[in-house]
């Protein structure tokens, strides 16, 4: 079976359409370690990616005012227990651009496995990028995942990430984001990420609301069990008249996971307001109670809360997750 | 027999005792509204029928549907047919509406439980049930959640608190429709006018049920007009 059949394959395995793929009016990017599987251009967007001594290095670029219709799928993957990618991506949507960016990222059997990220993004003014990211792991906590990115959002424009890792092990995750935002220009980061094992998660995650009338949220849901540890470090500064800026954690601990939250707010103007809040303890007990008098076990009850809380929300072409233990837990009353 | 009978409850706090020997009992397809100032124990009885942690009897036994149930943990409570509607419902991040009146056993028909508490389906089986409902709101989809799983004990905590004038009146038929549906309903509230909707009524003061019978005498003694216990000087509500 060839790399890309395996590729396809995951895909199946994990309920997504692998016939998005094969649409001609949908731009794709498959790379499997250090190969380049299959790429996609369509009108508008230009994706020009290579081959590197040890990832891919891709340039996409949407043009002014092309508003692309279907979302641009990226699949990364390293399929063998051992390997190395380093995806190095730069993306620019020119002036009044929109896409939609789904990414799947794949690491199945990984035992040794690195997969870094660098990310360069630009969004023009009244540009729109909607990006979700999710990860599909493997059972052994073998992989390194180390995605950094700068975004900057240029005047009125708009960016949304949603990065999920909540299925399998996580291994090792640190993420590093840097945002910016220009004048009357709208960020919103969401992280869900669910350790176990040994799983370390770092995520650090700064917005810098720089623009007059900016506005950001920088959202982190992290749910721990066993030993695994997070540190979440959300950092907002607003600079301008009018900025409003949000950082918001939540954590849930159980077992013996240790989670810590570090928001930092800064301003630098009087006019420009920052807020945070970070929650990180058990699971709630009066939504335990409420589900459990509705006949759910304790169990059944955790599970329900942490699956809504790493619940995908409602980010336009993205993949959404279902909460499947209502129907089990019907049946196993 | 009664379904859930109550025999010399006793729940103690450290410094006193909150409910110093509370008997009722409550019959298949009944509505029993309790009264009783602030601070009498009417929802630490709920919350003892239920299950809740930390409530635990100190004396004094429950029984539901002939059965002793004061030892059950509170999802097997709810597994015999008891649910409790909080005064202040929780909120749960990501989880929609039409899944969590989708929990229960029973399969139930989300939409007409919606609409039963004036709610219209289209605009709220996608809603979430977290901080973007309002307090009424959330109190209402509580309300059809615990609809949704038809029990065969319903305890209400003050269910109209939060809930605008106008709206009331529809809580007021909802409780009915617990009851048409074979449902009894142990009814917390401190509003005369819910309290008429009851078959029977009972007045917590002082630890203990003072009074029981009509819901317009026991409404009376409640207002502090003629309390048994203590004239209306500890119970009188203005």
């Amino acid at each position: 079976m060839s790399e890309l059949d395996r590729l396809m394959l995951a895909l199946d395995q994990r309920g997504i359409d692998r016939a998005v793929m094969a649409d001609t009016a949908t731009a794709h990017l498959m790379a499997s370690g250090q190969n380049l599987l299959s790429r996609r251009e369509v009108p508008g967007l230009e994706l020009d990616a290579r081959e590197t001594a040890d990832g891919i290095a891709a340039r996409i670029r949407v043009a002014r005012d092309a508003h692309i219709r279907q979302p641009l799928h990226l699949c990364f993957a390293v399929l063998p227990a051992d390997g190395r990618q380093r995806i190095d991506l730069d993306l620019v949507l020119e002036e009044g651009a929109k896409l939609d960016i789904v990414a799947h990222c794949f690491f199945p059997d990984a035992e040794r496995v690195e997969h870094l990220m660098d990310a360069r993004v630009e969004i023009g003014t009244a540009a729109r990028l909607d990006y979700a990211e999710a990860h599909f792991h493997g059972p052994h906590g073998g992989v390194s995942v180390v995605p950094k990115a700068t975004v900057k959002v240029g005047p009125r424009g708009f960016y949304r990430s949603d990065f999920s890792l909540t299925t399998g092990r996580v291994g090792r995750l640190d993420i590093d984001y840097e945002i910016e935002a220009g004048e009357e220009a709208v960020a919103e980061l969401t992280a869900r990420v669910f350790g176990r094992g040994r799983d370390s998660v770092r995520i650090r995650e700064r917005l810098v609301l720089a623009g007059r009338g900016a506005r950001g949220l920088v959202k982190s849901r992290v749910a721990l069990a066993d030993d695994a540890t997070a540190e979440i470090i959300g950092i907002g500064e607003g600079n301008a008249e009018g900025c409003r800026g949000h950082i918001d954690c939540m954590e849930i601990v159980r077992d013996r996971a240790v989670a810590s939250a570090q928001p930092l707010v800064k301003v630098t103007h009087p006019l420009a307001k920052i807020t945070h809040e970070a929650a990180i303890g058990s699971v709630d007990h009066h939504q335990l109670e409420t589900l459990m008098a509705h006949g759910l076990s304790p169990e059944q009850a955790v599970d329900l809360i942490v699956g809504g809380l790493l619940r995908r929300g409602e980010a336009p072409g993205v993949v959404t997750f279902k909460l499947a233990p209502v129907a089990a837990m019907r049946s196993s009353q | 027999m009664a379904l859930l009978e109550i025999a010399g409850l006793v729940f103690r706090l450290p410094a006193r005792p909150l409910l110093d020997g509370v008997d009722l009992s409550l019959p298949a397809g009944e509505i029993h509204a309790l009264v009783g100032t602030n601070g009498t124990g009417k929802s630490a009885l709920a919350y003892l029928i239920m299950g809740c942690e930390g409530y635990r009897l100190d004396q004094g036994e429950i029984r539901f549907d002939g059965r002793r149930i004061d030892g059950l943990p509170l999802f097997e409570r709810a597994r015999l047919g008891i649910s409790l509607a909080w005064q202040e419902p929780a909120r749960f991040e990501g989880l929609l509406v039409r899944d969590y009146l989708s929990l229960g056993r029973n399969k139930a028909d989300v939409e007409d439980c919606l609409q039963r508490v004036g709610l219209s389906p289209a605009d709220y089986v996608n809603r979430k049930v977290d901080k973007t409902l309002s307090g009424g709101e959330r109190k209402r989809i509580e309300l059809a959640s615990v609809l949704s799983l038809a029990p065969r004990l319903v305890i209400l905590d003050e269910p109209t608190a939060g809930i605008d004038l106008l709206s009331i009146r529809e809580i007021i038929k909802l409780i009915g429709n617990f009851k048409q549906r074979g449902s009894a309903v142990l009814l917390i509230t401190h509003r005369e006018e819910v309290t008429r909707i009851a078959d029977r009524a009972s007045q917590l003061c002082g630890g203990r049920i003072v009074c029981s019978g009509d819901p317009e005498s026991v409404a009376a003694s409640y207002q502090g007009r003629a309390c048994r216990r203590c004239d209306g000087r500890e119970c009188h509500d203005e």
